[in-house]
Formats: C-alpha cells, sequence, structure tokens
C-alpha cells in the first residue's frame, strides 16, 4: 500500500538501529536514553515490529498516556451507562468503549440487559441512526483525542445544518499537550525525550509541541506508524540528546504540516470550549476537555439527559493508573497476567487495543519463545 | 483510536463526499477537513473523514534521507575494523529483516 510500504523497508531499518547504536555508543553517558511515546498507537507498532529488543540497552522505551479509552475516568464511563438505560435512548459508540468496565460493568454487559447501544464506525454512522430513528434520542458517546473530536465537531455542525433533532454527544473528548505536561511536572519519571503523536499531529501540527523543548528542555519527535517512521523518530531524539540540543522533529512529514489541519482546528474552535477533564490515573487536569459550547447546548447529551453517577473509586490493585503516566510497566502490576487478562480485563489497559498492558500481554509471549 | 489510513480518492461527489477503497472495500468518507483534496490525491482517514492530505512530495524527501543514510552507514560500517554483523548486499541486510 502506498505510503505504507515504502516505509517498512527492513534494510533500511537495518541501517537505522546501526546508527542510533553507533551515536549512543560515541556519547556512552546517555547510555540508556529513555523515551516516552505518548501514543497507544506508537505502543503497539513499536512491539509488533519488534523495536525494543533491537535497541535494548540503548533506549528505554516507556508507554504514556496516548489511549483515549484507557484514560476515560470509570465515573465518566458510568455516565454514559446511566445515559443508555434512560428510555429511548440510542447509545452510539466506537467499538472499543463497550468492554471497558466501569465501576460496576460494561457497556457490553447492560447491552445484554436490554440497553440499546450501537456501534458505530463513524460520527456520521450516528447521524443515520438518529435520521432513521426521529423517535429515538441517539447519544454519540464522544472519546478521543484531537484526532477524533474534529469529526464529532463535524457531525454536529451536519445535524445542524440537516435540522436533525435528536442527535448529542455526551463529550468526554480530551487534548493531548496537557496531559504531556502533568507528566512531566509531576516529575515521577525521568525521561530524555518523546516520540510525538502522530495522527493527533496531523490535527494540531508539530508546532503544537514546541512547549518540550522551550519550557522542559525535552526533545521531541513526531512519528508515523511504520519502523522506518519510529526508528528516524528514535534516531532524532538520540542525536538530540547526545548534543544536548533539544527541539521539536517532524519525521512524519508526509502526513503532519508544523501548523496541522486548520480547518479541523477551526470546526474544534466553533463546537467546543476548553475546560478542566478527569484523566484515569492522572485525575482532574486543567485545560485538558473539550465541552460543547453553551449556544450547543441541545446537542450536549449531558445537559439534555442529567443522570446522577456516584463517586467511584478504580478497581482494587490495578496500577492501570501508574502505567499511563510511564511510571511503572505492566509486568510490575501484580494483577498483569495472573489476574487480569485480555479474556478478564480489570483495568482499561488491558482493554483497549492501544493499552499498554494488552500491548505487553500479547507480544511477550513471542519475546519469551526467542531463542 | 487515533489509527489512520491513507488511501486514495476515487471520486468525489457535489457534497464533498469521497468513495474510496478501505481493506478492499469501497467507503464514502467526509472531505470537510480536506477541501483541497482532488481525484487521485491520498488522504488520511480516521472515522469516516479525511483529517491530512498526504504529500507525496515529504514522503520522497523522507524516504531519499533514509537512503542517504544508508550510505553514510554502510561507508561507516566498511572503515569500522570491528566485526562484520552489518557487512554484506544489501539483500542479505534485508533477509534479516525488521519484522520477525
Amino acid at each position: 500500500m502506498r505510503f505504507i510500504d515504502e516505509f517498512r523497508d527492513p534494510a533500511l531499518a537495518r541501517r537505522l538501529v546501526a546508527q542510533i547504536q553507533r551515536e549512543v555508543a560515541a556519547h556512552p553517558a546517555i547510555r540508556p536514553v529513555r523515551l516516552m511515546e505518548f501514543c497507544g498507537g506508537h505502543t503497539h507498532a513499536i512491539f509488533r515490529f519488534g523495536l525494543r529488543q533491537m535497541l535494548e540497552g540503548d533506549v528505554e522505551m516507556r508507554s504514556g498516556p496516548g489511549c483515549p479509552v484507557c484514560v476515560t475516568a470509570a465515573q465518566d464511563l458510568d455516565h454514559a451507562m446511566a445515559m443508555a438505560e434512560v428510555p429511548d435512548v440510542i447509545l452510539a459508540t466506537f467499538g472499543d468503549m463497550v468492554r471497558v468496565p466501569g465501576s460496576h460493568g460494561s457497556l457490553q454487559e447492560i447491552r445484554a440487559g436490554g440497553a440499546d447501544v450501537r456501534i458505530v464506525y463513524s460520527p456520521l454512522d450516528a447521524i443515520g441512526l438518529a435520521h432513521d430513528h426521529p423517535d429515538r434520542e441517539v447519544v454519540f458517546l464522544g472519546v478521543g483525542f484531537e484526532t477524533t473530536a474534529p469529526g464529532i465537531a463535524a457531525a454536529i455542525m451536519q445535524a445542524e445544518q440537516e435540522g436533525i433533532p435528536n442527535l448529542s454527544v455526551l463529550s468526554l473528548h480530551k487534548l493531548t499537550p496537557p496531559a504531556m505536561r502533568a507528566i512531566l511536572d509531576a516529575g515521577e519519571i525521568a525521561l530524555d525525550g518523546i516520540i510525538g503523536p502522530g495522527h493527533v499531529s496531523a490535527v494540531i501540527g508539530s508546532n503544537a509541541w514546541q512547549f518540550l523543548p522551550q519550557r522542559y528542555g525535552m526533545a521531541c519527535a513526531v512519528a508515523g506508524f511504520e519502523p522506518l517512521d519510529l526508528l528516524s523518530a528514535i534516531a532524532a531524539l538520540v542525536h538530540a540528546v547526545a548534543e544536548g540540543e533539544p527541539q521539536v522533529t517532524n519525521t512524519y512529514a508526509r502526513s503532519v504540516r508544523p501548523e496541522g489541519n486548520l480547518v479541523a482546528q477551526h470546526m474544534l474552535g466553533s463546537v467546543f470550549d476548553v475546560g478542566p477533564a478527569a484523566w484515569r490515573g492522572f485525575g482532574e487536569i486543567a485545560d485538558s476537555g473539550l465541552h460543547i459550547k453553551p449556544s450547543l447546548a441541545h446537542r450536549d447529551a449531558a445537559k439534555r439527559f442529567p443522570v446522577h453517577v456516584e463517586r467511584v473509586n478504580e478497581p482494587k490493585g490495578c496500577r492501570c493508573g501508574e502505567v499511563l503516566r510511564g511510571v511503572v510497566n505492566p509486568e510490575e502490576c501484580a494483577l498483569f497476567r495472573r489476574v487480569c487478562t485480555p479474556r478478564n480485563p480489570i483495568g482499561p489497559c488491558m482493554v483497549s487495543a492501544e493499552g499498554a498492558c494488552a500491548a505487553y500481554y500479547q507480544y511477550a509471549e513471542v519475546i519469551d519463545d526467542r531463542p | 483510536m487515533c489509527l489512520a489510513i491513507p488511501t486514495q480518492v476515487k471520486a468525489i461527489d457535489d457534497h464533498g463526499v469521497a468513495t474510496v477503497e478501505l481493506g478492499g472495500v469501497a467507503r464514502q468518507i467526509s472531505l470537510i477537513m480536506t477541501p483541497e483534496a482532488q481525484v487521485g490525491d491520498y488522504v488520511l482517514v480516521h472515522t469516516g473523514y479525511a483529517i491530512a492530505l498526504m504529500d507525496p512530495d515529504e514522503a520522497q524527501a523522507s524516504l531519499a534521507t533514509f537512503a542517504e543514510l544508508a550510505k553514510i552507514q554502510d561507508a561507516l560500517e566498511r572503515e569500522a575494523s570491528t566485526g562484520d554483523r552489518f557487512a554484506g548486499t544489501p539483500s542479505s541486510a534485508a533477509s534479516a529483516g525488521v519484522e520477525r
């Protein structure tokens, strides 16, 4: 496939690995270089292509909070489930949300109990549902980062234009730079550089990460999802660390512009206001959430269907929060693999295909079996 | 969740809805965020919307940089006297592939 296959050339990948090893060997004081990949998609690509093992000893990778399903607070999930049980409501959601455990059960479980929960591929499908069911109320569960939120904004604008009254959104959308700042401000983990999320940056632009070198002296490389993308980002970060010259490098220029997608940004600004949001593992982070503007209150499911939600605690023993902050690896959690598995997930990091625990679980056996 | 896939625009209707092929299946996607996209262009698709227009020149520039790097790396390895871990033709290096 064009724009994918050519970025998987194994011979070139081998050379990039050698270059990284050579640069680290020339600067032994920086060894191992500790990098965080913010994005859960990167976590999976790094495992899938065996990059961790190739760079072992020279570069240590830490997974970050870049999994929207994982960082959705249990209380917000309870809110969505309560909404799905309102009479006449159809709750439309992306597929990865239905198995995530709230404080009592998941969307999948309440669907089995009779709630009308529909899995959709696109917010456009939710418009179709609202159109086809004029006697019902369609609530779209809006989960996702800057990559996903413009599509929700577009759907809300389309519903306005087409006069479709029965579509509203429970917006749990989150912004990524505030979470990155929260990790660095907390100082729980010493990092040398950040692999910036590729598809988030396609929307917000690589310039959105300039605060990392400017305010934190931290190098950042925005990366795509193929082996050459990730290795060139790692090479750029190792070089910046070796030279002591942190900067933002865009190694995904075929998709990411410095200024991002201005049309998408404008759509976000037309539909949402920025405000606080609750992140699993972090608590509330200021200015990290997207809330539907008061002028569009009739599209805001939280206002249209007020439901009572109890304060809840995270599952006992689950270290998802620390995993999301990069403080521990999944293997350091006592539940990992013993109690918490993809078939019986205790925390969301094991549920989502992008969760760090799911990645460690899925690929660990492959690694263990190696001669 | 931020998965996005590059795909080619096959047709565009009057409402800015494009026909593309995803995983062998024809799909309709919205070009509302990439109004500059033309038939034949590649766009990055996420949840039914094109979120970026792919830039073939930038893709080519990245690949050219990798090729240049590989040349430099090969030259460095020929100079290095320590073992021949990475020596050999590109095809033998390829067989030591990154995807296991």
